[in-house]
């Protein structure tokens, strides 16, 4: 019994020793932590996939001055506990210089003040504007803020002049970041919410909330969630004859919701990276070189679409190279780097970190685009 | 009398190993999951005294374990409430709820308990989500102070460890001793007939009430201590996964069994670090897991240790047996 | 537009999704009646339906009748596999292993579903059209009159089987009296695999009409699932009108609460709904008291 259980004992923590492989010299270790799996996944999946793609593309060109980088991922399947567990083993067990990720909002701000702490920088995917406001020393960020695609729409709408809008939101963190924005932003754009609903993510049918919109005075309805809602959505509001604008956010700025959606999508206009329209962006724009090789290269490896999702950790990734070429090799030379780069033009926009800006985008970072025949269409 | 001096000595073996335990690991990862350990431990040995003595089952204890975490929190972080008067308030606030909730809910039995149980859970999830103003929504709450005794705070692992573990040996002895008295009996014959226990004089409907209640009480202190530990909660931490994984950890412990509990805690713990090495599949060999347990080692691991001894002991004439 | 027209919509919409609920949580019903298991492994099964008739459509394109004949022969199929795979060679059932095999079951057919067809959601073309319908000034789709069509003959269909047919009466004597059925010659064993296969059947239906309307993915068994088991609940887990009637009843006061009340909160009402009929009536609305139920 006794052997049996040491046995047991033992090979339990052979296993736990044999996921920490000892550091060799002549490699940089990189943490990330996506939400591969759960709720959040189609933002941890196609993050995964694009950071190790630009990794081991950094990787065959013989890595950077010479040292291979090393990426370990950790999935965090959207749950805080396990994102600030993983973020430990990171930094105390693989020793690793810098953090990517978390996907999401909640798990960035769970996991940034173990980063703090332990005094390395962690370079979070998600959007929420609250990881870098106020600022924080060791995080950064890649994803736009929402505010930026919110403020996108409200000046479309002040051209338009609409005033009155209805909103419907997802409630999980992208959403009740978009309804947080909507809300925040509308006074300074004269625009007015008569309608401020929500929707449940696994939600199969929005038929009464929009039935209520529906006899509000909106005269444009804003959506604010990720696939599958919107389209649901989308085909809803073809159901019930409603005739008003409707716009989303760039959570669906994929060739999947206009699959998903079908003749519904036609005419939705939403604010979105510039990856999707990266084809038809003018020469001289300053970030159609990395597009076009961010989305050539996704297409090779996947045999899908890279999205902009994807883009936020090819961001990550590029910019935490640039900062070790620089100079940067022990996490703190590496912050110090980071927070220097300037105009690097990436996959969500150009970034400019600075002492007082870690998250380094403003709001040209967002095109707007308008669904027509089933492919996007930029809106002047 | 020999009894309870085996169980002392049991108590004290464990607290030495708790103390001790740091001395092997050092500060670091294993550290930061021990930690974790702990305050999972005061959970299913929570849930186990609903679950295993009283045999009442609960899908929706992630819900006042989440109470607990948010009660704290928001005193702590939005009020600037004191975090030891926080956790006091939580827990009682969080035990007279299930006490009142108790009464209709525990007339129920079997899946209709389970699905009773499960719907308050989400009840509680929803509002998690909803009270923005309040919880910070799906995105979260942070900026949740650590637990301090004057000065001192408790900001590292290994002070956070013994802070949990003290927390979780006066857990165990608490239950300990409730197990083997009057009301651990009377629990029992709950257990094995409700009818029975009637008739021979048990107040059985006050008394599963009050162990909900506790269980209840002593989920949302663990939920005090995580949201310190963590300084930062979101609503996906307290779903109905978390909930069945509760229920996994007592099963795979041992029902009704103590340091089963500890067992079971332990492993879904440390599990999901063992099954990385599978990535995406790790949720295929979890589930695998649970049938296969269920199937084959109804009586968890506690009890699974010795039958496996036995089974080697008659396929093999020998080995692990001789010092079993 | 005012209020009545309004309600009108409410009341549409709630009833069309309601009968979704009510088609999966007769599938509870039908299990638990026979063998006094709850499947929460349901929800799963329905997502199966939709997905593969998402991949006989889509990537074998065959025919619509044909793909869905297949699909639910193939959930059939799984459902049946996990009966003699889990639930039979179980020594001890009591009801807590039989709610954590189902549970554990789930989690795995999820799972296993994530690596087959991905994390991706899929659309799959209505039946006929998605032209909405008029009825006053309330609209629904094509796709919702198939629900209904397919709700009623689901149920006609179990109608006749249990009372009619040798198989449909022995399988309720299983349900009354498990040892007075095998006492009197019923293979109560293959009664019970019996009752998995019509649940996967039509568990499995429920996920494939409903796909072309609210998309399948991996993961939507689990809501689905929870929403057809209240139904089931409500309805005093009766395999007839009464758990038909529970899913309408909890489609409509969804609809109405995310439409008069609080959309966020839409689902805490359902739930709080079904935590009073439980304390008022543990037997269900429609259901008929029997004590040993509290």
């Amino acid at each position: 019994m006794k052997r049996f259980l040491s046995t047991v004992c033992i090979t339990v923590s052979a296993v736990l020793c044999a996921s920490l492989s000892i550091a060799a010299p002549a490699t940089i270790k990189i943490g990330a932590l996506f939400s591969v799996t759960g709720p959040p996944s189609f933002l941890g999946e196609p993050e995964r996939n694009s950071a190790k793609m630009v990794v081991d593309e950094i990787n065959a060109k013989g890595g950077i001055k010479g040292k291979k980088l090393e990426l370990i991922v950790y999935d965090t399947t959207g749950d805080a506990t396990k994102a600030v567990q993983a973020a430990n083993r990171l930094i105390k067990e693989d020793k690793v210089v810098a953090i990517i990720g978390p996907s999401t909002t909640g798990e960035s701000m769970a996991v940034l003040p173990v980063a703090e702490k332990e005094q390395i920088p962690l370079i979070s995917c998600a959007a929420g504007s609250k990881i870098t406001d106020p600022l924080k020393r060791w995080v950064f960020k890649t994803a736009q803020n929402d505010g930026l695609a919110v403020a996108k729409i409200y000046e479309h709408l002040n051209r338009k002049k609409i005033s009155k809008v209805a909103i419907i939101t997802v409630s999980d963190g992208f959403g009740s970041s978009g309804r947080e924005q909507l809300k925040a932003n509308a006074a300074k754009f004269g625009i007015q919410i008569v309608e401020d609903s929500t929707y449940s993510p696994k939600d199969t049918d929005m038929t009464a909330q929009l039935t209520k919109i529906r006899a509000s005075q909106a005269q444009a309805i804003i959506c604010w969630g990720t696939n599958p809602g919107p389209a649901v959505i989308a085909k809803n509001v073809k159901q019930l004859g409603i005739k008003l604008p409707l716009f989303m956010s760039h959570g669906v700025s994929s060739k999947k919701f206009i699959e998903l959606a079908g003749d519904a999508a036609e005419g939705i206009i939403l604010p979105s990276g510039r990856v999707i329209v990266s084809d038809v962006l003018p020469p001289s724009d300053k970030q159609k070189k990395s597009l076009m090789a961010f989305v050539k290269d996704y297409k090779n490896h996947y045999k899908a679409e890279g999205d902009h999702f994807g883009g936020h950790a090819w961001d990550a990734v590029m910019l935490l190279k640039s900062a070790i070429e620089r100079g940067g090799e022990t996490p703190s030379q590496i912050r110090d780097q980071l927070e220097r780069t300037g105009n690097f033009a990436g996959i969500g926009g150009i970034f400019n970190y600075s002492t007082s800006d870690h998250a380094g985008l403003n709001k040209d970072a967002f095109v707007l685009v308008e669904i027509k025949n089933r492919d996007w269409a930029l809106v002047k | 009398m020999r009894n309870i001096n085996v169980e002392i000595i049991k108590f004290l073996v464990l607290a030495l190993l708790v103390l001790l335990l740091p001395a092997v690991v050092h500060e670091g990862y294993l550290l930061n999951v021990l930690v974790f350990v702990g305050i999972h431990s005061i959970l299913a040995l929570a849930l186990n005294l609903l679950l295993g003595y009283a045999g009442q089952i609960s899908l929706g204890h992630a819900g006042f374990f989440g109470l607990g975490a948010y009660i704290s929190g928001i005193l702590t972080a939005t009020y600037s409430f004191n975090p030891w008067l926080a956790m006091l308030i939580s827990a009682s606030v969080v035990t007279l709820l299930a006490f009142a909730v108790g009464f209709p809910i525990l007339k129920l039995k079997g899946h209709y308990l389970a699905m009773a149980t499960l719907g308050l859970g989400i009840i509680i999830y929803i509002v998690f989500n909803e009270a923005v103003d309040y919880t910070g929504g799906p995105s979260g709450l942070s900026g949740i102070p650590n637990l301090s005794i004057g000065a001192y705070s408790f900001d590292s692992d290994i002070r956070n460890y013994y802070l949990i573990w003290t927390f979780a040996l006066v857990a165990i002895g608490l239950s300990l001793n409730l197990v083997h008295s009057r009301i651990g009996r009377a629990l029992r014959a709950i257990h094995d007939s409700e009818v029975a226990a009637r008739v021979i004089g048990v107040n059985a409907r006050l008394l599963k009430v009050q162990i909900f209640a506790l269980s209840a009480g002593l989920s949302a202190v663990a939920g005090s201590l995580y949201a310190h530990t963590m300084t930062f909660v979101a609503p996906a931490s307290f779903g109905f996964n978390f909930s069945v994984e509760l229920v996994t950890m007592v099963i795979i412990g041992w029902l009704a069994s103590i340091y089963g509990s500890l067992l079971g805690a332990a492993l879904l713990t440390i599990l999901p670090e063992l099954l990385r090495a599978f990535q995406d599949y790790d949720i295929i060999v979890y589930g695998l897991l649970l049938i296969l347990m269920t199937m084959f080692l109804p009586g968890g691991l506690a009890k699974g240790f010795p039958q496996a001894a036995a089974y080697l002991r008659t396929k093999f004439g020998r080995g692990p047996a001789s010092d079993a | 537009m005012d209020l009545s027209d309004q309600i009108a919509q409410y009341l549409v919409s709630g009833l069309s999704t309601g009968a979704i609920y009510a088609l999966i949580g007769i599938g509870f019903a039908i299990i638990y009646n026979s063998t006094e298991i709850i499947n929460f492994a349901q929800g799963e099964l329905v997502m199966l339906g939709g997905m593969f008739a998402l991949f006989f459509l889509n990537f074998l394109h065959l025919p619509l009748p044909v793909a869905v004949i297949l699909a639910v022969a193939s959930t059939t199929a799984v459902g049946v596999l996990f009966e003699r795979l889990t639930i039979r060679p179980l020594k001890s059932a009591t009801p807590l292993s039989l709610i954590i095999i189902t549970i554990g079951g789930s989690i795995l057919i999820r799972g296993i579903a994530m690596l087959v067809w991905g994390k991706d959601t899929h659309a799959i073309p209505s039946f006929s059209g998605t032209e909405p319908i008029l009825i006053g000034t309330a609209t629904i789709l094509p796709q919702h009159l198939w629900i209904f069509a397919l709700t009623v003959l689901a149920i006609a269909m179990n109608k006749l089987f249990f009372n009619y047919t040798i198989t449909g009466k022995a399988m309720r004597a299983c349900a009354v009296n498990k040892r007075a059925a095998g006492l009197v010659g019923i293979d109560v064993r293959k009664m019970v695999l019996f009752s998995f296969a019509i649940s996967a059947s039509l568990g499995s239906l429920a996920g494939i009409i409903v796909a072309p309307l609210t998309m399948t993915s991996y993961d939507v068994g689990i809501m689905l699932g929870l929403k057809g088991f209240c139904a089931a609940i409500i309805g005093g887990l009766s395999a007839g009108v009464g758990t038909v009637l529970g899913g309408l009843l909890l489609g409509v006061l969804e609809s109405l609460g995310a439409g008069l009340i609080s959309s966020g909160y839409k689902d805490a009402i359902a739930f709080i709904i079904l935590l009073l009929i439980l304390f008022i009536r543990p037997q269900g609305l429609f259901g008929k008291a029997q004590t040993e139920r509290v």
